[in-house]
């Protein structure tokens, strides 16, 4: 039933740009994992089209498909309507926007996470390595036992490029630790399998892993709700998941995706809407980690003192990170 | 017998102005009923003139749309079963409704335990149903497994069951359908005894010699309509046939005497198991020649059905040979349906609905079924519809098959229209063997004298005949030599002239009465 | 027994739209649960799914998809087999198609390999329910357990598939590489198009022309083939089949191969039609949706193209409500569910009464006449 307000939030009435407004109608595709993911897809919810409709009180229209085919349909539905730019979230829609974005070169069009080289796209792609450096950093830190764990969604390069930051942060920190690696599955089903999660966690903890972090969506439930009954600590994804399990919950490894998807919509109401690649890193604060109340108990003076410098010299480059995807292997 | 008139003449059951449909089918229209307190009534009418809808309404099955039943001459409104069998009414229907694996004191306790403890009631039970046997002469052993019993003995479980549960008003559906002549005769005088002691019997059945036999009075049922009550003493066969028919009937059938020449079928040391390793067939052996008649006798059950079913290639031969058209059979040498059908031998089954036709095809349709290969019926890729129809249509109007519409669905027509269609089918192939198995079974009684009359025909022109039947009458009257088969063996050889229900029936028994072993030593020597 | 007739209009026409009706008015309660005023959400759905050349172009595109696998149950049904593999069957069958495109496409003219991919995408949904119908034959295994369980079969092979062997290097969704266009089958807007009419695009395409070709093919095989005769034969009545000399074993196998050969072809219209590569899970249900149409359409090739519209039409106008209100994406679930509660399981509840208020009305007017004359 939760899914029957997705429209409340875009009635809200805002104060400012109303006069623009009229002939502005951004749009949102989710992924089929549903804006109430708790990581991913609600980042882009609550941190771009419910802020932005909030501030701005333009209305943006939203569509969760239902499966594989809706991705497609809902760009086009959308598009048909005149709606633009229609942000795309996630890299399973690359082949839809492919296609819709060719069929209305007017339509101004956002992909999160992947590339689509068209006039009218813009793609955002983000340094998850980056990001992941950091984490894994802090995760040495508090490793009692040198080993720490990784849980992977799907098994693609997107998801290796967070598990190999992961692994240059934990041994930047401590040289002989030792990462655990999993991926959940193959398929997109691998984002939202929380008992697969939760089983992975397990064995990993089982040999030694005393902090864990879970880059799989949905699939990290089940790995938090593990940490937390062995007694370990565990990292969030995407959105600050730190409220999730306070105490157990070490810090997140933010991927800001909807204020990149709120900033998208910021430019194009303003007539900036910039095509091409657009990378989101550590310098620009597309990336980072998370502290807020549920864990400044955890996180140290003297960790985050190490932790700051850390991300100073990666942004200085001083420390250079390597990025899985580049050369498709995790060798640095 | 006589209805009793010294006493005051008391109404069992009395139905006024009931009437039921189900959907378009008006299946009794109001229907008045007066069953006199300790008679034993027959109710008797065609497939499907409404009788087994008219008893589920009394039994609570169904609910009538209109009219009043009174019980003991109270209006007494019977929703279900409960109501009926607290009324005192008890049934014994067509199919038993026992559990094959439990014993007859389990069957008969069944729903009418008393109290938590099983063994009391058991007891209890016991008790009651000796004194109910004794009575009534309903012996049965109460510890043995159903499922080892007999027909006959199943019956009296069914019927000490209603008993047990106070039944005065008992209704039996087709009691005799599934019994041997002997079980019958004990099965009647167990209803004088229930009479005797003031109890109500009512009969349905289709068997106008029964009726005669054991009732006192008959109401007679016509396409859901109550035609007439009769006193059985004051009415025959004839009558009563012709007011279920609607018009004159004629019972008997005349035929000349056979004119037998070579065989044409001929069957050696068959056997045949079954796949739960039961021996169903046991070394039988026959032959029948062209231009006669050989019936085989027995109740059902008894190897009829698998000997027809290898005859005409459904099942396959495991031990033995047939010998038909000049070809042998044997388990090396076997024969689908359709390459035994080219080979001159046609099959009317035993049972058309299970087997004869499909009941949601057009009558065209049907009457193709197993010959749908043929090259009349089919032009290039599809097949000529219009030649299957003139076809069916052509053979509807020979054969009387009435309503004459080849597009009706078959299970629209009455049984006995179907079963002429089966025939038609069947012999207008003008097969050189003809198997045939019950051909009258829930046919009109107008029908069967048709059935009988083409039977005869097939025979006087040369074909082969070979007829199973549990109705011994039929037998009786067509065969030329009957065979009597009892658990998957031929018990023996009697010919016609010699036939009577006595001895058959305890050859359906498997006892071989003496005069007919001097026969056969005759024949062998 | 008397029996009036009851015309088949009345049973075939009158019944199911009754049903439908029961559904429509039970969906305007859980609209008007929903605040949403029913009249309204039927506008929006009937504007949504017919009410431009965009809209009535999905519908007619699901519709498509609805008659193959509605097809594929029916045929089977006429056997009395229960081919609940449809979802399986045609996500092979998709592979099939698909392998064609991506081997031939482009290197040979779209005449040629058209064929080839209807050919293939009906041999891999026959191949894929060839092993439930030889169980069932020779063994007893029940097509209904073997065909579930196929379809699981099914999405592990193929995810497989897509995984390891035909995602092409560097993409991360799993789905195959996109098709060369000289392989796509053409959309109507397209055609239409070149004959100077002009449509909004939508990805209704040529393949509605083959499954109105295969519902044709259907009526002909059942109803008027030897060999139709024996699969209806063995359907409604098998010891009657036997009897008949028919083999039993060989129609069930037949049957079933026929059954996923339809379900096969659901691929033309979606992969080579519209999607041009093959996604991970694009069946998406609509094998079992062709339960329901079978069971609407009464199994009768032109009760499946009706209902398959009736579907099209709930899919389509279902996912307008979303886009208009957005309700929650199931709801269109909520709305199939009631057509087949209505439709399926409920049926004989309106069947009965139906009938009956048909007799007493041509009672009446039976009456009626007989006065005026």
């Amino acid at each position: 039933m939760k899914a029957l307000l997705t429209l409340a939030a875009a009635t809200v009435i805002g104060m400012s740009g109303a006069a623009v407004a009229a002939d502005f109608k951004p749009a949102v595709v989710y992924d089929t994992a549903g804006k109430f993911d708790k990581s991913f897809n609600e980042a882009v919810f609550r941190n771009g089209a419910e802020k932005f409709v909030t501030e701005t009180g333009i209305r943006v229209r939203e569509f969760e498909p239902q499966n594989e085919e809706q991705r497609e349909q809902g760009l086009r539905t959308l598009a048909q309507r005149g709606q633009s730019p229609i942000v795309a979230v996630g890299f399973n829609m690359a082949s839809a926007v492919t296609k819709v974005a060719a069929e209305f070169p007017d339509v101004q069009f956002a992909i999160i996470d992947s590339v689509v080289d068209l006039p009218n796209v813009q793609s955002m792609l983000f340094a998850e390595h980056e990001g992941s450096f950091l984490v894994g950093a802090l995760a040495a830190m508090v490793s009692e036992t040198d080993k720490v764990g990784f849980v992977g969604g799907m098994d693609i390069p997107l998801i290796s490029k967070f598990a190999c930051g992961y692994e240059q942060g934990v041994k930047y920190v401590t040289e002989n630790a030792e990462v655990f690696q999993n991926m959940t599955g193959s398929t997109p089903a691998a984002f939202g399998d929380p008992a697969r999660g939760s089983e992975l966690a397990k064995s990993q903890i089982a040999k030694g892993a005393d902090v864990v972090f879970a880059a799989a969506g949905g699939t990290g439930i089940g790995v938090y709700q593990a940490a937390k009954d062995e007694g370990v600590y565990a990292i969030g994804v995407d959105s600050n998941q730190n409220y999730l399990q306070p105490g157990t919950m070490l810090t997140s490894m933010v991927k800001k995706v909807g204020v990149a998807t709120y900033q998208t919509w910021k430019d194009a109401e303003a007539g900036n809407f910039q095509p091409g690649i657009k990378v989101f890193d550590l310098a620009s604060g597309g990336v980072d980690y998370a502290i807020d109340q549920y864990n400044e108990a955890l996180i140290t003076d003297e960790m985050k003192t190490k932790v700051e410098a850390i991300k100073a010299d990666i942004i200085a480059g001083k420390i250079k990170v390597h990025d899985y995807t580049a050369t498709m292997s995790c060798t640095y | 017998m006589t209805a009793q008139t010294d006493v005051a003449v008391q109404m069992a059951i009395e139905l006024r102005g009931i009437d039921k449909r189900f959907g378009a089918v008006h299946a009794n229209k109001n229907i008045d009923l007066k069953v006199e307190k300790g008679t034993i009534h027959g109710i008797v009418g065609e497939n499907g003139a409404g009788k087994s809808t008219l008893m589920s309404i009394i039994y609570g099955f169904y609910e009538a749309d209109k009219g009043e039943i009174l019980i003991d001459e109270k209006v007494t409104k019977i929703s279900d079963s409960k109501v009926a069998i607290a009324s005192g009414i008890g049934m014994v229907h067509q199919h038993f409704m026992l559990i094959q694996n439990f014993t007859a004191l389990e069957n008969v306790i069944l729903g009418a335990e008393s109290g938590m403890m099983l063994n009391v009631s058991m007891e209890k039970a016991r008790k009651e149903l000796t004194r109910l046997a004794s009575e009534y002469g309903l012996d049965v052993p109460l510890d043995v497994p159903v499922e080892q019993l007999s027909v006959g003995m199943q019956q009296r479980i069914e019927i000490l069951k209603a008993l047990y549960r106070g039944a005065r008003i008992l209704i039996l559906d087709e009691p005799t359908g599934v019994l041997t002549p002997q079980e019958a005769e004990h099965l009647f005088k167990v209803l004088a005894a229930l009479k005797e002691q003031g109890n109500t019997v009512i009969i349905i059945t289709h068997k106008l010699q029964e009726i005669m036999a054991v009732t006192d009075n008959v109401s007679i049922m016509r396409r859901g309509e109550m035609v007439g009550h009769v006193k059985t003493a004051e009415t025959n066969r004839e009558q009563l046939a012709e007011l279920m028919v609607g018009r004159k009937v004629l019972l008997r059938v005349n035929k000349t005497e056979a004119k037998p020449a070579g065989t044409l079928l001929k069957v050696n040391n068959l056997s045949w198991t079954d796949s739960a390793g039961v021996l169903r067939l046991d070394n039988v052996n026959f032959n029948v020649r062209a231009g006669e008649i050989v019936g085989i006798a027995g109740v059902s059950g008894n190897g009829q059905s698998e000997l027809l079913e290898l005859l005409s290639g459904i099942k396959n031969i495991q031990h033995g040979s047939i010998e038909v058209s000049g070809k042998t059979l044997d388990e090396n040498h076997q024969l689908t349906p359709s390459e035994v059908r080219d080979i001159g031998v046609a099959h009317i089954p035993e049972d058309r609905h299970k087997m004869g036709l499909v009941n949601s095809f057009a009558a065209d349709e049907a009457f193709i079924l197993g010959y749908h290969r043929n090259d009349v019926y089919n032009a290039k890729l599809l097949m000529d519809q219009a030649a299957i129809k003139n076809d069916c249509a052509e053979k509807m109007e020979k054969w009387d098959v009435r309503p004459q519409d080849p597009k009706l669905k078959t299970a629209n027509f009455s049984g006995g229209n179907q079963q002429k269609l089966v025939i038609a089918r069947e012999m207008e192939q003008s097969p050189d063997v003809l198997l045939v198995g019950q051909p009258t079974r829930g046919v009109d009684i107008g029908a069967i004298e048709s059935i009988h009359n083409r039977i005869i025909e097939m025979r006087d022109a040369g074909k082969a005949v070979l007829l199973v039947s549990v109705e011994l009458e039929e037998i009786m009257s067509l065969a030329d030599r009957i065979l009597v088969m009892f658990d998957g063996k031929i018990v023996g050889e009697v010919p016609t002239d010699v036939a009577n229900e006595q001895i058959l029936g305890l050859m359906m028994a498997n006892i071989v009465p003496d005069e007919v072993k001097a026969l056969q030593k005759e024949a062998h020597s | 027994m008397s029996q009036q007739r009851i015309p088949a209009w009345v049973t075939v026409i009158g019944v199911p739209l009754v049903n439908i009706l029961l559904a429509a008015i039970v969906s305007g309660f859980v609209f008007m649960y929903l605040n949403i005023s029913p009249i309204d959400a039927v506008k929006t759905m009937a504007y949504g799914a017919f009410g431009s050349s965009y809209g009535w172009g999905y519908t007619l595109y699901y519709t498509t998809s609805f008659i193959f696998t509605g097809l594929a149950v029916a045929v089977a049904f006429h056997a009395s087999l229960f081919n609940i593999g449809g979802e399986g069957q045609a996500y092979v069958g998709a592979l099939g198609v698909g392998l064609v495109c991506l081997l031939l496409g482009g290197k040979i003219p779209f005449l040629l390999l058209l064929p080839l991919s209807i050919i293939a995408g009906g041999l891999f949904g026959a191949l894929w329910a060839f092993i439930p119908a030889w169980l069932q034959a020779t063994r007893g295994s029940h097509v209904v357990i073997t065909t579930i369980m196929f379809n699981f079969i099914a999405a592990s092979f193929m995810a497989y598939l897509l995984v390891e062997v035909l995602k092409p290097e560097g993409s991360m969704a799993v789905e195959s590489a996109v098709f060369h266009e000289a392989s796509w089958i053409p959309k109507i807007w397209e055609l239409a198009g070149t004959m100077g009419i002009k449509m909004q695009r939508s990805p209704l395409n040529l393949s509605i022309i083959w499954a109105l070709i295969c519902s044709v093919f259907v009526y002909f095989f059942i109803w008027r083939t030897k060999w139709g005769y024996e699969i209806r034969s063995l359907g409604q009545n098998a010891s009657a089949a036997e009897y008949a000399g028919i083999n039993l074993n060989k129609t069930i196998i037949m049957t079933m191969l026929i059954s996923g050969m339809l379900a096969g072809f659901f691929a033309l219209n979606v992969v080579q039609g519209e999607a041009h590569q093959i996604k991970l899970s694009l069946v998406n249900g609509m094998g079992f949706t062709g339960i329901a149409v079978a069971l609407m359409g009464r199994n009768h090739p032109i009760g499946i193209v009706l209902a398959s519209l009736l579907f099209g039409f709930l899919y389509q106008g279902g996912g307008e409500l979303q886009f208009e209100y957005g309700v929650d994406p199931r709801i269109i679930v909520v709305l199939q569910g009631l057509v087949i509660l209505f439709s399926g399981a409920l049926e004989h509840m309106t069947k009965h009464p139906v009938e009956n208020a048909y007799l007493k009305l041509s009672q009446l007017v039976g009456k009626q006449e007989a006065k005026g004359a």
